[in-house]
């Protein structure tokens, strides 16, 4: 204080003050510090590259991408990814149609018709759902879901032991918290004027909410549902507990199948050597579920940002 | 406010008009919810009364065993899921809030590298947990020969759980008004003494229960631990980090992937006590939100 007073004595002191090195220490430890986020992209890729590459030494990229048998482990050995294409992609539609349409209505039931009082209780219970560990999701899917599914299965076949369907519909009920949290952002993010506009020319609350608010939050939802398919893509423990661990070019949703990160799992357990052929097939699945997942994880964060810059 | 204008019953062409299509609308709104809060009753339901008959001592008191299911229990597991909390924690937070600090208080945004910082934060919150266990195969466990150890799987999971922490530390102190900033920098504050003595205590229980909350993900995770080690039966508690390992999740994986019905039961009775530890974090979490929360 006294310091003060008596430098203004002598004039007010425009000159740049003296150097705080300390505090640019500090910046540059919190620089460092998030740098850490940074690094860890980086390792992600590093840890992925050179054994994906091995594997392309051998196995062409084309015969990788189109070839219709995945049996890396056995004799022949076949390194066609597309089983475990076909498996991601049959589970991954069951789990987007069970977690759009739920997710999206709760969302607009939370944004534009519970009361406070309502959505206050609605709310948390959608969070304890997605906060339930998946390998409990798993394991509600083989034996509560699937065996309940071949007992009333309503007609042909029923469903084998491990099946598409059950992993997709449990992992439905699980993404549900994901969409809904984001397009309930979004569906508030929209200016309340535009509602009010809406009911002055004497639209009904449910015209309101389907044609104004709905388009209106159009991109926040479309990003809701790429993350919500990125997580479907990328869930492993319920597919690894439910889906089964059978490499299997179908789209039938009842037979047993394996997805690209129920092979990783699988693989990933046996503890392969890390010279060995084996391992680096357990990259290159890698690197595909991460080249899909960060497309479209990337494409979700982009239309976010799009709705922000639009209305805040 | 605005909730309650359609429904005003006005003069004129509106009244008497049947609108049958609103409550159905509704109505099948709520009923998604309600199919939701249903699914949630009868899973939690199932898994009680399943694991039930075997909520006994010998669940925290014995090892696992793969031939004898009445002796088998998972101290082994609640002992890992345990140290598992402690170091994912010790790893992350640090980490974590100094990069939020970083990028709500000192970062410019229009930085080209601080916008890639936030981007590349957004971006890995969205990568699959199974590539996190690649990296830490990859880089932790083989790269840096840290081996399929505690440690491994401890800083793995803090990568796992650290852009949630970043996120939820930067709302915490986004939460923080400008004004208390502004004040403290206009008496002569540096930014940093501005930081440490008023942004962060103001924003310490919003951190809190970011990083509990993300914690309570890294210990129900268990797919990145498949590739790391965890997968055989372990049948001693882990004393030092660089031992073997396992945790409650993949415990449950190995009971539920047996064939015979005493290790489901017994899986049944374990993601109980999985629950359990999770709603323990998440009362901690929502009782420390109540009650330090300032409201500005």
């Amino acid at each position: 204080m006294a310091a003060t007073a008596s430098r203004s004595a002598a004039g007010p002191s425009l000159r740049r003050s003296r150097p705080r090195y300390g505090e640019s220490v500090i910046k540059a430890l919190l620089l460092a510090a998030s740098l850490v986020s940074v690094a860890t992209t980086v390792g992600i890729v590093a840890s992925l590259v050179p054994p994906t590459l091995r594997f392309f030494e051998r196995i062409g990229l084309w015969d990788f991408l189109t070839g219709t048998e995945w049996s890396p482990l056995f004799e022949p050995p076949a390194y066609g990814v597309l089983p475990l294409v076909t498996a991601t992609l049959t589970i991954t539609v069951i789990a987007i149609a069970v977690a759009v349409p739920i997710g999206l209505a709760a969302a607009v039931y939370l944004s534009e018709y519970a009361t406070p009082r309502t959505r206050s209780i609605l709310k948390p219970v959608l969070e304890v759902l997605a906060g339930i560990p998946t390998v409990v999701y798993g394991f509600f899917a083989l034996s509560f879901l699937t065996p309940l599914l071949q007992d009333h299965w309503p007609l042909g076949e029923p469903p084998e032991i491990f099946n598409g369907l059950s992993a997709g519909l449990v992992m439905g009920m699980m993404i549900v918290p994901t969409v809904a949290s984001l397009s309930e952002d979004a569906m508030a993010s929209v200016p309340q004027s535009l509602r009010q506009g809406a009911y002055a020319l004497g639209s009904t609350k449910r015209i309101t909410a389907l044609s104004v608010v709905l388009p209106a939050a159009l991109s926040g939802i479309v990003a809701a549902v790429v993350l919500a398919i990125s997580r479907a893509v990328g869930e492993t423990m319920i597919v690894a507990v439910a889906a089964g661990l059978r490499p299997n070019l179908t789209l039938n949703p009842l037979e047993a199948m394996q997805t690209m990160t129920g092979y990783i799992a699988a693989a990933g357990e046996g503890d392969l050597p890390v010279s060995s052929f084996d391992y680096t097939t357990i990259f290159a699945v890698g690197m595909l579920l991460f080249l899909a997942t960060f497309a479209m994880n990337f494409v979700s964060i982009r239309l976010v940002r799009k709705y922000r810059e639009v209305y805040e | 406010m605005t909730a309650t204008l359609p429904q005003h019953k006005a003069a004129g062409p509106l009244r008497g008009r049947s609108r049958p299509l609103e409550p159905a609308f509704r109505g099948v709104l709520l009923a998604s919810l309600i199919v939701a809060v249903l699914f949630l009753i009868v899973l939690l339901s199932y898994v009680f009364i399943e694991g039930s008959g075997r909520l006994d001592t010998r669940l925290w008191e014995n090892f696992p065993s793969k031939l004898y299911p009445e002796r088998a229990g998972a101290q082994s597991a609640i002992v890992g899921t345990l140290y598992i909390i402690g170091l994912t924690g010790l790893f992350c937070v640090p980490i974590g809030v100094m990069t939020a600090i970083y990028l709500e208080e000192y970062a410019d945004g229009e930085r080209w590298y601080n916008r890639l910082i936030e981007l590349n934060v957004q971006n890995l919150a969205g990568v699959p947990s199974i590539v996190y266990g690649i990296l830490g195969l990859g880089i932790i466990a083989r790269g840096l020969g840290v081996g399929r150890t505690l440690l491994a799987a401890a800083l793995t999971l803090s990568l796992l759980v650290l852009p949630v922490v970043i996120i939820s530390a930067r709302e915490a102190l986004r939460a923080v008004p400008g004004s208390i900033r502004q004040a403290s920098l206009a008496l002569g504050a540096t930014p940093w003494q501005t930081t440490a003595r008023q942004v962060l205590p103001a924003a310490v229980p919003g951190i809190a229960t970011g990083t509990i909350l993300a914690l309570s993900r890294a210990i129900g995770e268990a797919a990145p631990l498949l590739l790391l080690g965890a997968v055989t039966h372990i049948t001693f508690n882990p004393a030092n980090i660089t031992d073997a390992y396992t945790v409650l999740p993949i415990q449950i994986y190995n009971w539920i992937k047996q064939p015979e019905a005493e290790f489901h039961t017994l899986a049944s009775a374990a993601i109980v006590i999985l629950l359990l530890i999770l709603l323990a974090m998440n009362s901690v979490a929502i009782w420390l939100r109540n009650r330090y929360q300032k409201r500005w």
